[in-house]
C-alpha cells in the first residue's frame, strides 16, 4: 500500500542531497544559455509577441532551473502563474493590439537611450555584486531537511507562509483583490439608473416599434472602392445618408462624382459600336 | 513501498519502454476516439456512421490520418513563418508531458524488475497536469495569431479567455481533494480513495466525498479541452474551423492529435482525482482484482467512461453563447468553487476538533454551524427581490427576434370556393401524345371541382 507522503521517509534523504550534482551542473549549462538567450530575443525582437515569445522561453528555463535544483513546487508555480496566466494575458492584449504594430523607432525622449543604458549597468552591477557575495561566501544548509522532513517541500512552504512570512502573504492578497476591485471599478456598467446599458430584449423591442425593424444599408462598395468609409447611393444617385457611419469619416463628396454620375445615368455611357471596331 | 520510492530505482531502459508505451497508448486511444465518437454521435443520430475501412469501418481514423500526412503543407502568405510552424508543436507536447504523472496501474514485474505503472511520481504530480494545459493553450493562441487572418485571431482570442477562466474552476475544484488527501501526488490521491463510505455501501471516491468538486472539475475540463458544447475557439458556424483554418496536412494533424490526447489526459485526471485511479471499488490492496496487471483495466474502464461523456455531451447540447459561456465560468464555477472550498476546510477543522477531543466539542461545533446557517438565512431574506418589471405594452418576441401573433388569435373564415365552369374540350384529345393529355385532363380535373 502506498504510504502518505506526509509520513516521515528516511531513506529519502540519500537521495535529497546538499551538494551540486553533474546533473545540475549540466542542467544548469542548458538551461542558463537559454534563459539568457530568451532575455536577449526578448529586448532585440521587432514584433511585440516574439518578444513575448521570448520571454516565455526565459521563464521556462528558471522554471526547470527551480526544479533541478530541489524546488518541484515553485518550479511549477512558476511555469502555471508566469508562464500560463500573466504572459498569457500579455500575449492577449498584444494580439488585441494588432499583428503588425511594431515599435517606431522614432525617439520621443531626448537621451534616453544613453540614460537607460547607465541606469541598466548600474542596477546590473548592484544585483551582481549582492548576488555574488551570497553564491561564493554563504554556504547552503538544510535543503535535505526542507525536503524530506516534516512533509517534505510543499508542506514546508506552506508552513512557512502560513506561520513566519503570514503578513507579507496577506498584505500581497490585500495588494492583489485592490487591483481587481479598481479593474471591476473600471469595466462597470449600471444595468439601472440615467444611463443604464439597454439589454439585448430592450433593443430589440425598441427596434420593432420604431421605423425602421430591418438593418441599416451597407456601406456603398463599389468596383472603383473597398472601404467602409464609401456611402451608399440610391438609384437617383444621392447618398444614402442612413449607410453613413458615425464613427468614421465618409469619403469626400467630390470623390464619389464619377460613381454618382454612372448610378443615375448621367455620366459616361458604354459605347455599343465598340465591339465591331467602327469608330463612332 | 511508496510508488515513488518504487519508480526512483527504475532502469533507463525501462523508463524508456514506459515512455514509449505511454506514447504508443496515448495515440492509440486518439484513433480509437475518433472513431468511436463518430460512430457514437451517428448512432444518437439514427444513422450508420462510418463503415467502409476496416472491419465495421474501425479502420477509418488511420486511414484519415495516412492521407492527412500526404496532404500538401501549405504556409498563408500573411503568415508568421516561425510561429505558425511552432504552434502545432507547442500544443502537442505538453498534452503527451501531463500523461507522465497519471498512476496507470500498481505494483507489477516488467522483465523480472519490480514497479509500478507510471512514468515519474512527482510530490506536485497535480501541478504538473494544470502546467501541462497552461502550456497547451500557447498552441491554440499563437496558431490563430500566426495564421494572419481574422477568423483564427477571434478563435484564438477566445480560447485564451475561456481556458485562463476555466483553469480557476478547474484549480479551484482540485484544491478540495488536495486538502482533503494531505498530498499533490497522483498516487497518493488515488490511494488515499481506498475503502468504503456509509457501511460499504458506496466507496470512497472523492467524486462521492466531495460532489460538488466532481461536478465542477467535470464543467471546467470540458471548457479547457475546447469541447462541445464549449467548443467556442472552433465554432464552425462563426469562424470557419476557427484556430486551425488556416493549417492543413501534418500540422493539422498534430492539433487533431493534440485536442483527443488533451482529452484523454483529463479524463484519466478526473479518474486519479475522483473516482480512486486504477483501484478496484470494494476490495483492499492485496485482493487479486487489484493485483498486477488488472489495476490498468479498470483505470482503462473509467477513462472510457469520462470519454464517452465528452461523446455524449457533444451529441446532446447545442454549443453556448460566448457571453452566457463566460458567466457559466465566472458567475457560478468560481463562486460555487470557492464556497465549497471553505466549507470543506472548516468540515475539516471540526472533524479534526472532534477526533482529538480537544476545546471543541460535538454542541460548541453544531452551534458554530447553526450560527453560519442562521447568518445565511439571514442575508437570503434581507436580499432585495429581483423582479423584472413587465411592460404590459410589450410586443411578445419568440426567440428569433420577431413579433409573434398571439395563440388566441381570431382568423376569419375563408369564404367558399366558387365553381368555375370549364369549357369541354373537343373529342379529338386522343391524337395529342400521353403526357399531355394527362396534363391537361389534371388541369381540367382541377378546375371542375
Amino acid at each position: 500500500m502506498i504510504a502518505s507522503l506526509l509520513a516521515q521517509q528516511p531513506d529519502a534523504v540519500e537521495r535529497v542531497v546538499d551538494t551540486v550534482t553533474t546533473g545540475e551542473a549540466v542542467a544548469f549549462w542548458i538551461l542558463g544559455p537559454l534563459a539568457l538567450a530568451g532575455a536577449l530575443g526578448m529586448l532585440f525582437a521587432r514584433n511585440a509577441v516574439h518578444s513575448a515569445l521570448w520571454l516565455v522561453l526565459t521563464m521556462l528555463s528558471l522554471g526547470v532551473l527551480y526544479m533541478v535544483q530541489q524546488a518541484p513546487f515553485l518550479g511549477f508555480v512558476q511555469i502555471i502563474v508566469y508562464t500560463g496566466a500573466i504572459m498569457m494575458l500579455f500575449l492577449f492584449v498584444l494580439m488585441l493590439v494588432g499583428r503588425d504594430s511594431s515599435d517606431s523607432v522614432v525617439e520621443v525622449l531626448r537621451g534616453q537611450r544613453l540614460a537607460a543604458a547607465v541606469i541598466g549597468v548600474g542596477f546590473a552591477g548592484i544585483v551582481v555584486a549582492s548576488v555574488a557575495r551570497a553564491l561564493t561566501d554563504v554556504e547552503p544548509v538544510g535543503l535535505a531537511a526542507q525536503n524530506t522532513q516534516n512533509g517534505g517541500n510543499v508542506a514546508n512552504i506552506g508552513e512557512a507562509l502560513f506561520t513566519d512570512y503570514l503578513f507579507p502573504f496577506e498584505l500581497t492578497s490585500a495588494l492583489l483583490i485592490t487591483a481587481a476591485v479598481g479593474a471591476m471599478v473600471l469595466a462597470f456598467t449600471s444595468r439601472t439608473g440615467k444611463d443604464a446599458k439597454k439589454t439585448q430584449r430592450e433593443l430589440v423591442e425598441e427596434r420593432f416599434r420604431g421605423n425602421r425593424p430591418g438593418s441599416l444599408p451597407g456601406p456603398g462598395v463599389f468596383a472603383t472602392a473597398n472601404s467602409v468609409a464609401t456611402p451608399a447611393l440610391l438609384p437617383d444617385g444621392s447618398v444614402a445618408s442612413e449607410s453613413l457611419s458615425e464613427l468614421i469619416e465618409t469619403t469626400a463628396k467630390e470623390r464619389l462624382e464619377d460613381d454618382v454620375a454612372e448610378v443615375s445615368g448621367t455620366g459616361h455611357q458604354p459605347d455599343a459600336h465598340a465591339l465591331k471596331g467602327e469608330s463612332s | 513501498m511508496n510508488t515513488a520510492e518504487l519508480l526512483a530505482d527504475d532502469p533507463l531502459w525501462l523508463i524508456l519502454v514506459k515512455v514509449v508505451a505511454i506514447f504508443a497508448f496515448l495515440v492509440v486511444m486518439t484513433l480509437f476516439m475518433i472513431n468511436w465518437e463518430r460512430k457514437v454521435v451517428a448512432r444518437m443520430q439514427q444513422r450508420p456512421g462510418p463503415n467502409r475501412v476496416g472491419p465495421n469501418g474501425w479502420l477509418q481514423s488511420l486511414a484519415d490520418g495516412l492521407k492527412l500526412a500526404f496532404k500538401e503543407d501549405i504556409r498563408p502568405v500573411l503568415a508568421d513563418k516561425w510561429v505558425f510552424f511552432l504552434a502545432p508543436v507547442v500544443s502537442c507536447i505538453p498534452a503527451f508531458v501531463a500523461f507522465s504523472v497519471i498512476p496507470l496501474g500498481g505494483e507489477v514485474s516488467i522483465f523480472g524488475e519490480r514497479t509500478a505503472l507510471q512514468l515519474v511520481d512527482l510530490p506536485v504530480g497535480v501541478l504538473v497536469v494544470l502546467a501541462c494545459s497552461a502550456l497547451g493553450v500557447y498552441g491554440i493562441v499563437l496558431s490563430g495569431w500566426a495564421s494572419g487572418s481574422p477568423y483564427p485571431l477571434l478563435s484564438s482570442l477566445r480560447a485564451a479567455a475561456q481556458v485562463i477562466s476555466y483553469e480557476i474552476a478547474m484549480g479551484l475544484s482540485i484544491l478540495a481533494v488536495v486538502m482533503n488527501s494531505h498530498s499533490l501526488s497522483t498516487a497518493d490521491i488515488a490511494g488515499t480513495q481506498t475503502g468504503t463510505i456509509l457501511w460499504g455501501l458506496l466507496p470512497a471516491w472523492n467524486a462521492i466525498l466531495l460532489p460538488v468538486s466532481f461536478l465542477i472539475y467535470v464543467t471546467s475540463m470540458v471548457g479547457e479541452t475546447n469541447r462541445a458544447p464549449f467548443d467556442l475557439p472552433e465554432a464552425e458556424s462563426e469562424l470557419v474551423g476557427g484556430f486551425h483554418t488556416e493549417y492543413s496536412s501534418l500540422k493539422f494533424a498534430l492539433f487533431f492529435l493534440a485536442e483527443y490526447v488533451n482529452m484523454v489526459t483529463v479524463s484519466a485526471l478526473a479518474t486519479t482525482l475522483f473516482l480512486g485511479g486504477w483501484r478496484f471499488p470494494f476490495v483492499g490492496d492485496d485482493h487479486i482484482l487489484n493485483s498486477g496487471w488488472f489495476g490498468l483495466l479498470w483505470f482503462v474502464i473509467k477513462t472510457l467512461g469520462f470519454l464517452f461523456l465528452f461523446i455524449w455531451l457533444r451529441g446532446t447540447l447545442p454549443r453556448l453563447r460566448y457571453d452566457q459561456f463566460m458567466r457559466l465560468g465566472w458567475k457560478f464555477l468560481v463562486p460555487i468553487a470557492l464556497v465549497w472550498f471553505v466549507a470543506v476546510a472548516f468540515a475539516r477543522y471540526v472533524r479534526q476538533e472532534v477526533e482529538t477531543g480537544t476545546g471543541l466539542d460535538t454542541s460548541t461545533a453544531l452551534i458554530v454551524i447553526g450560527a453560519f446557517l442562521a447568518a445565511i438565512l439571514l442575508i437570503a431574506f434581507l436580499l432585495p427581490d429581483k423582479r423584472e418589471q413587465q411592460d404590459p405594452n410589450a410586443v411578445p418576441i419568440t426567440g428569433g427576434g420577431y413579433p409573434v401573433p398571439p395563440l388566441d388569435l381570431k382568423v376569419p373564415k375563408s369564404p367558399p370556393r366558387r365553381q368555375v365552369p370549364v369549357a369541354e374540350l373537343p373529342g379529338d384529345q386522343t391524337k395529342e401524345p400521353a403526357a399531355v393529355t394527362a396534363a391537361s385532363q389534371k388541369e381540367a380535373s382541377d378546375g371542375r371541382v
